[in-house]
C-alpha cells in the first residue's frame, strides 16, 4: 500500500500547481460574496415595496447567500475539472499507475479538494453573512440570533458538498466537458424550474442541492415559500447522500473500468 | 522479472490479447514487437495495472502490480508521451508523482538533468513538443530509480537526434543490470536496440526469441543478377539446376548459391552481368511475414504476403561484396 500521507500531499501538490484551482474558488468566493451584498443592498433600499407577506417572513440571512445560485457554479467547476483533468490530460494513467489502489488514489484526492472546497466555502458563507447583514441596516440578523450561526455554517458545509457530489459525478464520467454540461444547466435551470411546478416539486425538493440548501434559512416559509417536509438538517442529509451516492458511483466506475 | 500468464484481454467480440504467456528477464532488452494493433499497448496497459485482464495474470518479481508497495521504485513507465497535466510545469508534474510514492525532491531535478529538460522544468508541459513529452515522459519513468523500464513506442514521432538518444539510453540502462521492456512496429529499430524478442500479432504470440537466433533464422540470403541478356541467363541458370525468380526493376534472385558459382558459370556463356550481388533479406521482411496472417489493416494493393522487396527505398537491405 503507498502510504496514505505520500498521497494526500501528492494531490496537494496537484490542486496548488494548476491554475485553475485558484480562478475556480475565488470565483465561488467573489461571486457569492459580491451577489450576496449586491442584492442586500438593494432589498435594504427597496424593503418597503415588498408585499406584506414577505415583509413578514423575511429573511435576512438567506438574502445574503443569494449569490450562491451563481457561486455554487463556481464550486462545481472547481470540483469537475480536479478530477476531470486527469482524464482530459490522460494523466490519470500516469498517476494510477503511481498510485494503483483505486480507493486511496480517489478517496486522497477528494479528502484534500473537498477540504479545500470547504474552508472557500466557509469563508465565503461567513463573509457574505457579515458583509450583507451591515447592507441591511436595520433589517440585518445577527448571527446570535436563533438558528442564524446554523445557517452561516450550513451554507458553508453546502458549498463544500456540491463540490464533492461535482467529483463524484465527474469519476463517474470520466469526463470534464460531459460533467458541466449535466451539472451545469442541472443546477441553474432544471432544477429551479422543477421546483417551481406544482406537481414536478414533489419529486424536486429532493434534489442534492434543492435539499441542502434548506439549511440556508433561518425562517422555513421565507419570502411566501412553503415550507419542505424535512427539516434543515434533515434536507443537508438528503444532500449527504446524494454526495456519498456520487463518490461511491465514481469508486466503483474507476475500480471496473480501464483507466 | 516480469511474468505473463494467459494474458487475454476481449473488447466485445474482439480479442486484444489472446493467451499471451512470455517472461521479461532482468538484465537484457526486450523488445516486443508486433504490427499496429497487435495488443502491445492493451498488454502494456495490463502490465501496469491500467486495464483489467479478462483473464490470466502478471507478476512482478512474483506480486500483482497492485500490491506492489510504492510501485514506481519498481517499474518506470512510459506509455505515452501526453500523459501529464498540460497546465502543470514538467518540475511540479514530476513532483506530486515523486511525492506519491515518497521519493526525495531532489531526484526530481535529477531526473529533469538526466533527460535534458533542466531549462523547461518551470514552462507549462503544454507547450512541449512530442520530443520533449516524451522525454518528460521518460523523466517520470526513471523517477523512482526502477530496476524494471517499460517504454511502449518511445521512439515514435521523434526526429533522428531523439531516437538516437532514447536507443542509447536504453542501452546504458541495461547496462547498468537494469530490465528494459521496449514495444516497437519497427523491426529496424528493434534489431538495433533489442538482445530478446517477443513478437505478437493479434494478441497472439509469435516469437520468443533471442534477437540473434531470429537474425540467424529469419534472414534469406540470396544472389542477385542483373543482366541485359536477362532470357539467355535465365535458360543458362534454369539448364544448371538454379531457379531464378524475377525481382523489381529487371533483376533475377537466386537462392541457396554463392556469387562466386553464378559469376563463374555467367563467365562460361559469356553473358554481360550489370549486377552480381549477394543480398540477405532485411529483418523488417522477416517480420512481416511472420506477422502477414496478423496484420489488422492491410494496404490495399500492396503485397504484404510475398515478402518480394517492395520497389522504392531497400534501405532495409545490407549489400555484400558485389
Amino acid at each position: 500500500m503507498a502510504a496514505a500521507s505520500a498521497v494526500l500531499q501528492s494531490e496537494w501538490t496537484k490542486i496548488r500547481t494548476v491554475s485553475s484551482t485558484v480562478w475556480s474558488l475565488a470565483s465561488a468566493f467573489l461571486v457569492t460574496v459580491a451577489m450576496g451584498a449586491g442584492l442586500s443592498a438593494l432589498v435594504s433600499s427597496t424593503f418597503d415595496d415588498l408585499s406584506e407577506a414577505e415583509r413578514v417572513t423575511f429573511d435576512p440571512t438567506l438574502v445574503s447567500f443569494s449569490g450562491m445560485v451563481l457561486g455554487q457554479l463556481a464550486m462545481v467547476v472547481f470540483g469537475v475539472l480536479v478530477v476531470g483533468t486527469e482524464y482530459s490530460s490522460g494523466m490519470i494513467r500516469t498517476s494510477l499507475a503511481a498510485v494503483p489502489q483505486r480507493a486511496t488514489f480517489l478517496f486522497s484526492k477528494i479528502a484534500v479538494a473537498g477540504g479545500l472546497a470547504l474552508l472557500v466555502g466557509l469563508a465565503t458563507s461567513f463573509l457574505t453573512f457579515f458583509l450583507s447583514q451591515a447592507l441591511l441596516g436595520e433589517h440585518s440578523a445577527s448571527i446570535g440570533d436563533d438558528n442564524v450561526l446554523r445557517a452561516v455554517f450550513g451554507a458553508g458545509l453546502y458549498m463544500g458538498l456540491i463540490a464533492l457530489f461535482s467529483m463524484g459525478v465527474a469519476a463517474m464520467l470520466r469526463s470534464s466537458m460531459l460533467s458541466l454540461g449535466i451539472l451545469v444547466p442541472f443546477l441553474l435551470l432544471v432544477s429551479n424550474i422543477l421546483s417551481a411546478v406544482p406537481k414536478a416539486k414533489e419529486v424536486a425538493q429532493y434534489f442534492p442541492d434543492q435539499a441542502g440548501a434548506k439549511i440556508m434559512r433561518v425562517i422555513p416559509d421565507a419570502m411566501n415559500s412553503e415550507p419542505a417536509p424535512y427539516g434543515p438538517w434533515g434536507g443537508l442529509g438528503i444532500m449527504v447522500l446524494w454526495v456519498a451516492a456520487a463518490l461511491l458511483g465514481g469508486y466503483l466506475v474507476l475500480k471496473k473500468r480501464d483507466a | 522479472m516480469i511474468e505473463l500468464e494467459g494474458l487475454t484481454k476481449r473488447f466485445g467480440a474482439k480479442t486484444a490479447v489472446d493467451h499471451l504467456s512470455f517472461q521479461v528477464r532482468p538484465g537484457v532488452i526486450t523488445g516486443f514487437l508486433g504490427p499496429n494493433g497487435a495488443g502491445k499497448s492493451t498488454t502494456m496497459r495490463m502490465m501496469l495495472d491500467l486495464d483489467n485482464p479478462t483473464s490470466g495474470t502478471v507478476r512482478i518479481d512474483g506480486k500483482h502490480y497492485r500490491e506492489l508497495d510504492e510501485p514506481l521504485k519498481y517499474i518506470g513507465a512510459l506509455l505515452d508521451a501526453k500523459a501529464m497535466h498540460g497546465g502543470r510545469s514538467a518540475y511540479n508534474n514530476l513532483l506530486c508523482l515523486a511525492q506519491s510514492n515518497r521519493i526525495p525532491e531532489r531526484r526530481v531535478g535529477e531526473v529533469l538533468d538526466m533527460v535534458g529538460l533542466t531549462p523547461v522544468a518551470k514552462k507549462k508541459s503544454k507547450g512541449f513538443s512530442l520530443g520533449m513529452g516524451q522525454r518528460l515522459g521518460i523523466a517520470s519513468a526513471l523517477l523512482g530509480d526502477p530496476e524494471i523500464l517499460m517504454f511502449d513506442e518511445p521512439v515514435n514521432g521523434l526526429d533522428p537526434e531523439g531516437i538516437h538518444w532514447i536507443r542509447n539510453l536504453m542501452k546504458a540502462l541495461a547496462a547498468e543490470g537494469r530490465t528494459i521492456f521496449v514495444s516497437s512496429h519497427l523491426m529496424s529499430e528493434m534489431a538495433l536496440t533489442a538482445d530478446h524478442l517477443i513478437v505478437i500479432g493479434q494478441g497472439k504470440l509469435l516469437a520468443d526469441t533471442s534477437m540473434a537466433d531470429f537474425i540467424q533464422q529469419n534472414s534469406r540470403s540470396y544472389v542477385r543478377l542483373r543482366s541485359p541478356q536477362q532470357e539467355r541467363l535465365r535458360d543458362v541458370l534454369h539448364a544448371n539446376g538454379f531457379i531464378a525468380v524475377e525481382a523489381g526493376s529487371g533483376s533475377l534472385e537466386v537462392d541457396g548459391t554463392t556469387t562466386e558459382k553464378l559469376g563463374e558459370l555467367a563467365a562460361e556463356h559469356a553473358i554481360v552481368l550489370h549486377e552480381l550481388s549477394s543480398q540477405r533479406a532485411s529483418l523488417e521482411e522477416a517480420f512481416m511475414q511472420m506477422t502477414a496472417g496478423a496484420v489488422e489493416y492491410h494496404a490495399h494493393g500492396t503485397d504484404v504476403h510475398g515478402g518480394a522487396p517492395a520497389p522504392g527505398p531497400q534501405w532495409g537491405k545490407t549489400s555484400q561484396g558485389a
